[in-house]
């Protein structure tokens, strides 16, 4: 029996065992949505704007591990959705985005609603495809999902025209893809990994650098085998985190830009790095001709060119983490005796008295404005039993959630930082709980970022996603005025929103839930009320809007040099004039 | 320092903007490219000569390698190899002048592929240090066109090998 082209879509996605579709319609894809329309296995949630679908899209796979799918109309459909496939792309997320083009007569004629799918996607794909003919689409279908879910993951373009999806074919699915250009490696060079051992025997102060790789290969045990045995700190990248558990006594906490003064230090003054997916990105490396100077580099990672894109490294291991890591467990477990723990003593002395030196910190005064820090710090503690999935924006409330969010898994943290996408984590957060709807699913959002995409709260409602959104409401563009009160001599050009909506009431006024924390005092009150809401919900919390985020390496810096508080030009000035005065000094919490 | 690659492509639509695309994005230098079909109709044999130093060239080549519709990558300046490149030079002769063209044609072993009373075209290949000679050379009688191929490059056959298949092909 032959079936049409949408008919083969779906059929498609069923063999992919895809439950949930982000959707919005349009003129070329409507025999898809009518057909999806007529069938009960994919469910559509119907999104409020292209980008959210994407970003939905992206949250379903960082949570889930799998390929997260999303479908939009040609044109408009397809160059709202440019800005979630470039993140995804960015941060090696699993997408398949299936985009509707004109009828293949047209194509090139700028006919109505035409764009260059293809040419627009390129740069920010990992492979796209357009279909043009209606028997070559089951297969496509199967190599897009290949492509996106293997090797380095990322996003994939299906271009359907409208008369493919109309048109009919024989259906079958094939079992099985072959690429001839494509064959990612799996297992690593074996006299390379015994060589790492070695490294790793005699390195006296050894670090392991650990990223979002490590997320996607499902290594954490694997990580935390060679780690405990081997007794050697873990630094993560902000896309690393949950790999290793945040509250264990090897973790660092994060690395780079705005991590921990012990996780930098470390790998500053190490003997050995042992980098596993991670990528040396430029927030980590800061000054890359003084990166790590002592230190020998071991990298291991599933796409070539991340080795030796940015810095030097001497044992290059090409492959995934997890087969990788277990190869080299083994060699480490006959070799590994208590002599480690012995030889590594000084270095663990050192960062004991790092840790010590310059602990993360903030003050929090009983009657005082609210500090950022606390209101996430206090979120996680009410909500860590829970296992909760934790979603932010980007900004400065995306680094203190990644300083004081400590993940005890992978798959629970959904975040923009490749692309840095402000408007990313509402719907991140939506998608991860349209995959898993009994979950605690939280977005810690930035009162300028949670804007970009605020639309979505109508599917939220609709769609019944209970995510509990945590406005950190500054009043500013917080990471943008950090930047001009360090670096542009406080002169705030556009980073002071001005005004904002009333969050309780745009959230009441989608049908969803709306609270306000109005003192210190009231914070847990609220958020327990938010988290025993079944619904979506906005808390909106204003915070202290001249809290600066620390430590900070500026741009272009060198990893050990790290500014640890708002210089004292920057005190002075906040303590003067409108802005609040921090007198009581009763209360001071360090985290 | 330059180098010249040798990539082997599928076939089809889009290939090109891809490996074009790569270049630009993240700028990498273009000198030249050249594509034509193989034997293998379903595959492309492109030739880039790029430059840039070792890490550049080492990035150039994973990233290549890194696109679906690679199939290969060569580094050729890794190996010995030869290469060509073609130009088609069209000359405006005056009468005192033709006679100066047809004998530099004649030293760089070219060919006049067409003429007319005032022009010659002329076919010249080889490396790129003789299509400049011959360039400098014509000059001065004036060049009214040039285009240039861009080079094409394959391997030398390591000689043990080459003798192994001649002996073969010999007692075939
Ligand atoms: C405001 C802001 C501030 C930031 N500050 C910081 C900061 O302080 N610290 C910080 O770390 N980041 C920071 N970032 C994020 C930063 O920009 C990068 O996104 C991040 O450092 C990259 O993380 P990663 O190295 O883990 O790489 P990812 O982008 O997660 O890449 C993963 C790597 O693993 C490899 N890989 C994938 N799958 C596998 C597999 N199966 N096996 C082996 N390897 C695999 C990939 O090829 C890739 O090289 C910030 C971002 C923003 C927006
Ligand atoms: C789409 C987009 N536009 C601009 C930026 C630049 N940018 C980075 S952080 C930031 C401010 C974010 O403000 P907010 O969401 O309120 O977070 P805060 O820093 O105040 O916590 C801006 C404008 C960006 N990252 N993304
Ligand atoms: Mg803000």
């Amino acid at each position: 029996m032959k079936l049409t082209g949408a008919e083969i879509f779906i059929e498609c996605l069923k063999r992919e065992g895809v439950k949930t579709l982000f959707a919005l319609p349009g003129g070329v894809v409507l025999k898809i949505f009518d057909t999806l329309y007529q069938q009960k296995d994919v469910e559509v949630i119907l999104t409020r704007h292209e980008q959210g679908a994407g970003h939905m899209a992206e949250g379903y796979a960082k949570a889930t591990g799998k390929a997260g799918v999303c479908l939009v109309t040609s044109g408009p459909g397809m160059t709202n959705v440019i800005t979630a496939l470039a993140d995804a792309y960015m941060d090696s997320v699993p997408v398949v985005c299936f985009s509707g083009q004109v009828p293949t007569s047209l194509i090139g004629n700028d006919a109505f609603q035409e764009a260059d799918n293809i040419g627009l996607s390129r740069p920010c794909t990992k492979y796209n495809f357009l279909v043009k003919d209606v028997n070559d689409l089951a297969a496509t279908i199967k190599e897009a999902f290949y492509i996106a879910t293997t090797g380095r993951p990322g996003p994939v373009l299906v271009d359907i025209p409208k008369d493919v999806s109309m048109a009919k074919a024989d259906f079958t699915y094939p079992n099985s893809v072959s690429i001839r250009g494509y064959n990612p490696t799996v297992e690593g060079n074996k006299w390379q990994i015994k060589q790492a051992a070695e490294a790793i025997m005699k390195a006296k102060k050894p670090i392991l650098y650990v990223g979002g790789g490590v997320v996607f290969s499902g290594a954490s045990q694997e990580l935390l085998e060679l780690a405990e045995m081997t007794q050697i700190p873990v630094d993560m990248t902000l896309m690393g985190l949950g790999a290793f558990p945040g509250e264990h006594p090897l973790s660092m906490g994060m690395l780079g830009m705005h991590g921990t003064y012990q996780a930098n230090m470390a790998m500053h003054y190490s003997d050995l790095v042992i980098a596993i997916g991670a990528r040396f990105d430029d927030r980590v490396t800061g000054k890359v001709s003084e990166f790590c100077p002592h230190a020998k580099v071991i990298h291991v990672d599933i796409d070539p060119t991340s080795i030796r894109k940015n810095i030097h490294v001497d044992i290059p291991i090409v492959g995934d983490c997890r087969t990788v890591l277990r190869e080299l467990n083994q060699i480490l477990r006959a070799t590994v005796n208590g002599e480690q723990k012995d030889l590594r003593k000084p270095w663990w002395d050192q960062i004991r008295d790092w840790q010590q030196a310059h602990p993360l910190a903030y003050h929090q005064e009983k009657e005082g404005p609210i500090k950022p820090q606390q209101v996430v710090k206090r979120l996680y503690e009410l909500t860590k039993d829970r296992d909760p999935i934790v979603a932010t924006d980007v900004g400065q409330h995306q680094m203190w959630a990644a300083q004081y969010f400590k993940l005890a898994k992978p798959n629970r943290w959904l975040t923009s930082g490749g692309l840095g996408t402000m408007g990313f984590g509402f719907p991140a957060a939506m998608g991860a709980q349209a995959a898993f709807r009994d979950r605690l699913v939280l977005c810690i959002a930035g009162d300028g970022s949670i804007q970009m995409n605020m639309q979505e709260m109508a599917t939220a409602v609709l769609s019944k996603l209970p995510v509990k959104i945590i406005i950190l409401n500054n009043g500013f563009h917080g990471m943008v005025r950090q930047w001009q009160d360090l670096f542009y001599e406080g002169r705030y050009a556009s980073s002071n929103l001005g005004t904002t909506p009333d969050f309780v009431k745009l959230a009441e006024a989608y049908g969803a839930v709306g609270l306000r924390v109005k003192k210190v005092g009231d914070l847990d009150a609220v958020l327990k009320e938010a988290l025993a809401t079944d619904k979506p919900v906005i808390v909106d919390v204003p915070t202290y809007p001249y809290e600066n985020c620390y430590p900070m390496i500026p741009a272009g810096g060198c990893n050990h040099e790290m500014i640890l508080e708002d210089p004292p030009e920057l005190k002075m000035k906040q303590s003067g004039g409108d802005k609040v005065t921090p007198e009581d000094k009763d209360t001071v919490l360090t985290a | 320092m330059e180098h010249i690659i040798s990539v082997t492509v599928e076939n089809k639509f889009g290939v090109l903007s891809r490996v074009a695309g790569l270049f630009s994005g993240r700028g990498f230098n273009i000198e030249s490219l050249s594509v034509a079909p193989t034997l293998d109709p379903s595959m492309s044999q492109m030739t880039i000569v790029t430059s840039g130093d070792e890490r550049i060239i080492e990035q150039i080549v994973k990233q290549l390698n890194k696109l679906i519709d690679v199939i290969k990558v060569v580094d050729l300046n890794e190996t010995e190899f030869v290469s060509r490149e073609t130009a088609i030079i069209k000359v405006h002769t005056k009468d005192v002048d033709r006679a100066e063209a047809l004998r530099i044609v004649d030293i760089f072993r070219a060919n006049v592929i067409d003429s007319t009373p005032t022009t010659y075209t002329i076919e010249v290949s080889g490396d790129p240090k003789k299509i400049e000679a011959i360039i400098n050379l014509l000059q001065p009688l004036g060049i009214k066109e040039l285009v240039r191929t861009g080079r094409v490059a394959v391997a030398r056959e390591p000689v043990r090998q080459a003798a192994v298949q001649a002996k073969k092909i010999a007692r075939e």
